[in-house]
């Protein structure tokens, strides 16, 4: 299946996903591309399926209809290798879920060395260095109850990073910060995406996703209601909807 | 912190901190909350009872030895001291049976309390009953059921294995521990945050490894706690073993009050063992509530 997958096909295909809590309809049909290297921005009204839809790309949710590929493989065949998509895949949550008993160091090599069996000692030279490129120099030591929650997140990207992964998720990292620590997180992303990472992100930050992003999707009720590249989505809203949304946010 | 009382009411939105003006629902509320995060009701030992008690009990050994000195006995003190040494031997052997009932209880809870955690609903299901089962089940019956129904000695690969009466107060004893590990296992990993399991499952660790490497590990601070306060209340459940039979401080005492023939010897024999097992189990139950104290905290 990946080897029908070449560099110039989307590397996050997404078509008619459907997906109900129960007899709640969170997703109703959502179709949604990415090529290679691109950062996409999700935004849309509180409980329109953003977050669920970031959690079925990497397989934390099951979908009922429709199909996810990530690099051209099916995340919805039961029979998918699900190593082998996640470590392809990184995600950065909103309440940075750092794991508390283990430094900021140890945070970044766990998954690496636990999952991946790589050697600890290339693991901990690529944690250093990636704990470096996020700015955390000196803050190896550190319990995440001893960090800044700006700084807690940086931690979590770079233990995102430390999979290597192909795509990054990012599903309202900056919700839960205070403003002055908003932007060192998204300039860490921003510096990503400009190095080629693609990126897909959930986001309140108007003025950042009309910055980095080549596309704006926005989300209503379970559906992409309109999306398009940030100039013409911003000028020029045609959905009734997001311009109500915009209006309010803006 | 330095507010905090002496058991912890802190953080009372803007309430007081001293727990008599509290309205007396609310505190025992409070306080049976605390209980089942805990597991078992909390042991409550405090230096002034065990002030109140030697002092009740010197008065009354010297009010005995006054008596006993005026009609003509042998003080109370010579007697009592002939038989501390055996005593205290007893003693010791109620301790080496709280610590491995303690140990095999601890074993088989942790394994029992996985199981509850299992994805599979039949090891999760009849896990749970067994631990319901031997949570509810009163320890004396339990302990009688041992003593009674397993055999006196295991014949394996044509040994004899002799299965003293000891022992099985020990297997005995280590059935409402393991209940209650299992228990306080399955309370801890509940209390883990889900966006620990999320963030695991994101960087593609399996369950297993989740478990093991993540959410145990966070686990063991807030089961240190519980299990030391079922430590404590075990400790003082040994006691039970005279009741079948095992020559422990108890069964010791009885036996030596019946070679004593005297009664003035009874409040102050009890009472010595009493004191003993206060000042061993005191301090347990004090680092209990400073751990408790300190992780309630960091939460
Ligand atoms: N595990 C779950 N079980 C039941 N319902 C869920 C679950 N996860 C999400 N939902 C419901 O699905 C709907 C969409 O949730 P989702 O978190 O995807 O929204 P969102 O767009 O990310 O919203 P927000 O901006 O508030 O984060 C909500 O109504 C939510 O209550
Ligand atoms: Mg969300």
């Amino acid at each position: 299946m990946s080897a029908a997958w070449s560099e110039s096909d989307p590397i996050v295909d997404i078509r008619d996903v459907h997906k109900s809590f129960g007899p709640v309809q969170v997703l109703a049909g959502v179709s949604l591309s990415m090529p290679m290297r691109s950062t996409a921005c999700i935004i849309g009204p509180s409980g329109s399926g953003k977050s669920t839809l970031l959690r079925c790309i990497n397989a934390l949710v099951p979908i009922e209809k429709g199909s996810i590929k990530v690099r051209g493989i099916e995340v919805n065949d039961p029979k998918v290798d699900i190593l082998n998509l996640r470590r392809r895949v990184g995600m950065v949550f909103q309440q940075y879920n750092l794991f508390p008993h283990k430094t900021a160091l140890q945070n970044v090599m766990m998954a690496p060395i636990t999952v991946l069996k790589q050697d600890r000692a290339e693991v901990e030279e690529r944690a250093r260095r990636l704990l470096r490129k996020v700015r955390l120099e000196g803050k190896e030591d550190a319990y995440p109850g001893e960090l800044s929650g700006g700084q807690q997140q940086r931690v979590a990207i770079a233990r995102s990073l430390a999979m290597s992964p192909e795509v990054m998720l990012f599903d309202e990292v900056t919700a839960a910060l205070d403003p002055e620590t908003v932007k060192e997180v998204l300039i860490t992303i921003r510096e990503l995406a400009e190095e080629g990472m693609t990126c897909l992100l959930v986001t309140h930050e108007m003025g950042f996703a009309r910055e980095v992003a080549d596309h704006i999707y926005f989300t209503d009720r379970g559906l992409i209601v309109e999306h398009g590249p940030p100039k013409e989505f911003f000028s020029n809203p045609r959905d009734p909807r997001t311009r109500e949304f915009l209006g309010q946010i803006l | 912190m330095m507010v905090r009382g002496p058991k912890g009411h802190a953080g009372l939105g803007g309430g007081t901190d001293l727990p008599v003006l509290l309205p007396a629902a609310e505190r025992l509320q409070r306080r049976s909350e605390r209980e089942r995060l805990l597991g078992a009701p909390r042991l409550r030992l405090r230096g002034r009872d065990l002030a109140w008690l030697c002092l009740m009990l010197i008065c009354f050994t010297g009010y005995a030895e006054a008596q006993a000195a005026a009609a003509g006995r042998e003080p109370i003190s010579i007697a009592l001291l002939r038989w501390v040494p055996l005593l205290f031997q007893g003693f010791v052997f109620n301790i080496v049976i709280s610590v491995l009932s303690m140990a095999l209880g601890t074993v088989l809870g942790v394994v029992l309390g996985l199981m509850q955690i299992s994805l599979l609903p039949p090891i999760r299901f009849s896990s749970w009953f067994v631990t319901q089962f031997f949570r509810n089940a009163p320890w004396l019956v339990l302990l009688f059921y041992c003593i009674f129904l397993l055999p006196f000695e295991i014949r394996a690969f044509g040994m004899r294995i002799p299965f003293p009466d000891w022992i099985k107060a020990i297997i005995g004893l280590s059935l409402p521990v393991m209940a209650n590990v299992s228990e306080i296992v399955r309370g801890a990993v509940r209390s883990i945050p889900s966006g620990q399991w999320e963030a695991a499952e994101s960087l593609a660790f399996n369950r297993n490894q989740t478990i093991w490497k993540i959410i145990l590990p966070q686990c063991v601070k807030r089961m240190l706690p519980p299990w030391m306060n079922l430590y404590a209340i075990l400790t003082m459940a040994t006691v039970l073993a005279s009741i079948v039979g095992v020559s422990e401080v108890m069964t010791l005492a009885r036996r030596v009050l019946a070679a004593e023939v005297r009664n003035d010897l009874l409040i102050p024999l009890y009472g010595m063992i009493l004191v003993w097992f206060f000042v061993y189990c005191y301090p347990i139950a004090r680092l209990t509530q400073w751990l408790e104290r300190r992780y309630a905290v960091k939460l």
